[in-house]
């Protein structure tokens, strides 16, 4: 009998995450279980992966990402019929940052689902696998979390929490089976960045990111950056003396 | 935005389609008219809409079901043949038909009712589709097939986009043995010569197709190349290693220079190794899907494909009358590929493949020079009751589309009035 990987994605209708599950799923069968905020969006994928790897078992759960109670439900219940390699948490959204700086409400949505929620799942996924000391964290940030910025700095603080969330539990972690991953992808072209291709941005190829992070997840690297140029501009970005930065339009 | 033909990028309000429900929505609420584009690997402009709305299909990105013992399978419109193809060869079975690349969405395979090199065996891509559900902007659901709504779908099937944006298909596969192929190419030196080996290998060779000189004037000397899938498996899938053409060269590489002796080269190492052989599927169908981007070769100015169809009846006579002025033109390219249609009928009304032999071949863009060089072969397709491709076309004149799709009036009737291209502004006056 071979042994199926359990793999779960929060966020499963987000492109990179799909993509990352259909590497997962091409060479070896695996136990995919899908969360999303939509069950008529991620039963798509879901659809979609089932034919691409009939033997490969594929769940869907629809849940709330902004309710503490819902996350930890939900996380509690995937551990019951056993434990989970790996858990991908991919959702979030691209606020408009001006409408942010406008409508607080919007502003705090935009927190909450990039920031906050991905935390509490990653600590949800921590609880339960300290216990059994085994599997594997990743959770999607962005570059954009690595210096605030005024065309973003809203979605670009949010990557941010979690970034400093995932650097914590990998210090919690450090020297057990429990291993966290931190993936900074560059723009990428997805739907949600679908408005700034067509004003002539660069975007890295979906597949070109996916396979990066699912070889990352492999090799249990703390940080990833997808493509990996990214480090490079971002070691410059970081660096740069605020003087300067503060004349550059980013 | 351009097409693959590269003869200039014009504006366009670019809306993705993010999945079959939404693009009931996403179409209807627009004030501009659209219209679908696939992956844009049309020629022309069938894909273009200059100052108008683009709905992109790349995100309808979906299998919906497959199942492995009837060969059915069920997708999203912007899924690409590549994608199927992959997916479905390890379990026996393949698309029935392919073009000349794979990357290629099936919504675009299905409006433009493209052919492969299989045509005498297994018809038009419209022939294995056995339902699509198309969208129109005022809202409509129209779900049909061969059977149902069959004039729905006749109008759909080659139909351009022009009647709606479909979402979904339904595909009947074929099995196969292999994915690779017993292949055999042999050298002729005439057309007479060709049609001879087309009508000999059509009785019991699937695939066929023909590069033809066109440079050298001695006559349409070329290469016959034939292939059957092979009984067994088993072998190696060769790794795929891709190159990109890099970047757009400021002038065009193909000119008088490089193409007289590329012709030469080509014909003659080729006719040393000709005979039998074994090919994976892959590099049969599309030998050019390894190098990206090659449309940028022809430079800034772009390049015109010029693809028509002969009834068997004028086929010798319009061919060889085309490649004396292709030869005294001096133009003419590297691509230059002969086939033949089979009987087999198209069922959209505007769907190219007749039966007849059909002749395609690039021409980077000198123009009027150029245009004058098409006048002439436009005049030849006309007298011989030929037809040009539309997906290729970008210049054809209304009076040749007219002439050559005696079924447009019928057609027209169910066009979506909110659907507009720079094609049927073109040729059909909206
Ligand atoms: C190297 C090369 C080789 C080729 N070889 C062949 C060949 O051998 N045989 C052949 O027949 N063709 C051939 N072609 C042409 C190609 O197969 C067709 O142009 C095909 O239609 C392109 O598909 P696409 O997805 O790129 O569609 P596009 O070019 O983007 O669009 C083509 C048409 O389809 C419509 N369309 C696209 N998606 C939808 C949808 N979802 N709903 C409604 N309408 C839609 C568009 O409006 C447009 O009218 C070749 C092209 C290249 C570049």
């Amino acid at each position: 009998m071979d042994i199926k990987k359990k793999i779960v994605i929060v966020g499963a209708t987000s492109a990179i995450a799909e993509h990352c599950a259909r590497l997962w799923i091409s060479p070896h069968p695996s136990h995919l279980i899908l969360i999303g905020r939509d069950a008529a969006r991620v039963n798509r994928v879901a659809a979609d992966l089932k034919v691409r790897s009939p033997r490969s078992d594929i769940q869907v759960i629809e849940t709330e990402f902004l309710s503490s109670e819902a996350i930890d439900t939900t996380v509690n219940s995937l551990f019951k019929s056993g434990v989970v390699d790996i858990a991908l948490i991919a959702h979030g959204s691209l606020p408009d940052q001006v409408e942010c700086q406008a409508n607080l409400h919007l502003c705090q949505d935009a927190l909450c689902i990039n920031g906050v929620s991905p935390a509490l799942y990653a600590e949800a996924f921590a609880k339960e696998m300290e216990k059994v000391n085994h599997g594997t964290i990743a959770i999607i940030g962005s570059v954009a979390g690595d210096r605030g910025r005024r065309s973003n700095y809203v979605y670009g603080a949010a990557k941010g929490l979690v970034n400093r969330y995932a650097q914590g539990l990998n210090h919690r972690f450090s020297g057990t089976n429990v291993k966290v991953v931190f993936i900074k992808p560059g723009p990428t072209d997805t739907p949600m960045t679908a408005h700034l291709k067509s004003t002539g941005a660069k975007l890295a190829p979906v597949e070109t990111v996916a396979r990066q992070i699912v070889d990352g997840i492999d090799s249990a690297k703390p940080v990833i950056y997808a493509p990996r140029k990214w480090w490079t501009i971002m070691m410059i970005i970081r660096h740069l003396p605020t003087f300067i930065f503060n004349k550059i339009n980013i | 935005m351009t097409s693959w033909g590269r003869l200039g990028a014009t504006p366009h309000n670019v809306v993705p389609l993010r999945d079959p429900v939404d693009t009931r929505f996403a179409i209807s609420h627009q004030n501009h008219r659209g219209v679908a584009r696939g992956m844009g690997r049309s020629y022309g402009d069938v894909c273009l809409n200059p100052g108008g709305t683009l709905w992109t299909t790349e995100k309808l990105n979906k299998f919906i079901s497959f199942n492995t013992n009837n060969g059915r399978l069920r997708c999203e419109a912007g899924v690409l043949l590549r994608d199927i193809q992959r997916m479905v060869i390890p379990y026996g079975w393949a698309l029935p038909v392919t073009p000349g690349t794979q990357v290629v969405s099936v919504g675009g395979a299905i409006a433009n009712d493209v052919h492969g090199k299989n045509h005498h065996v297994h018809g038009s891509f419209g022939n294995h589709v056995k339902k699509i559900c198309l969208v129109r902007t005022d809202g409509e659901v129209i779900s049909c097939g061969p059977e149902n709504e069959p004039d729905w779908f006749a109008a759909t099937v080659g139909g351009m986009g022009l009647t709606g944006v479909i979402t979904q298909a339904e595909i009947q596969l074929r099995r196969v043995a292999s994915p690779w192929l017993d292949t055999e190419t042999i050298a002729f030196a005439n057309l007479s010569e060709f049609f001879q080996l087309a009508d000999d290998s059509e009785t019991h060779c699937e695939y066929t197709v023909s590069w033809i000189d066109c440079i050298s004037g001695v006559g349409g000397r070329g290469l016959f190349m034939r292939g059957n899938h092979a009984d067994g498996g088993g072998r190696k899938v060769p790794k795929s290693s891709k190159l990109t053409i890099p970047f757009v060269p400021p002038v065009s590489l193909v000119n008088k220079l490089s193409l007289r002796p590329f012709n030469m080269a080509y014909f003659h190492l080729n006719k040393w190794k000709a005979g039998k052989g074994s090919a994976y599927y892959e590099s049969f169908f599309c030998p050019l899907d390894n190098l990206l981007e090659w449309n940028r070769m022809y430079g800034p100015k772009g390049f015109y494909q010029y693809q028509s169809v002969i009834p068997r009846r004028f086929a010798y006579d319009a061919i060889e009358e085309m490649l004396k002025e292709i030869a005294r033109s001096g133009d003419g390219s590297f691509l230059a590929v002969l086939k033949t249609f089979g009987n087999r009928q198209s069922l959209g009304m505007m769907s190219f493949p007749m039966s007849g032999a059909t002749l395609a071949l690039d021409f980077p863009n000198h123009g009027n020079r150029t245009h004058k060089l098409f006048e002439r072969l436009d005049a030849i397709v006309c007298e011989a009751s030929g037809r040009i491709y539309p997906a290729k076309d970008a210049r054809m004149p209304r009076d040749v589309f007219e002439a050559g799709f005696p079924r447009l009036n019928e057609f027209m009737k169910f066009r979506d009035p909110g659907i507009s291209s720079g094609l049927s502004r073109r040729l059909m006056g909206s």
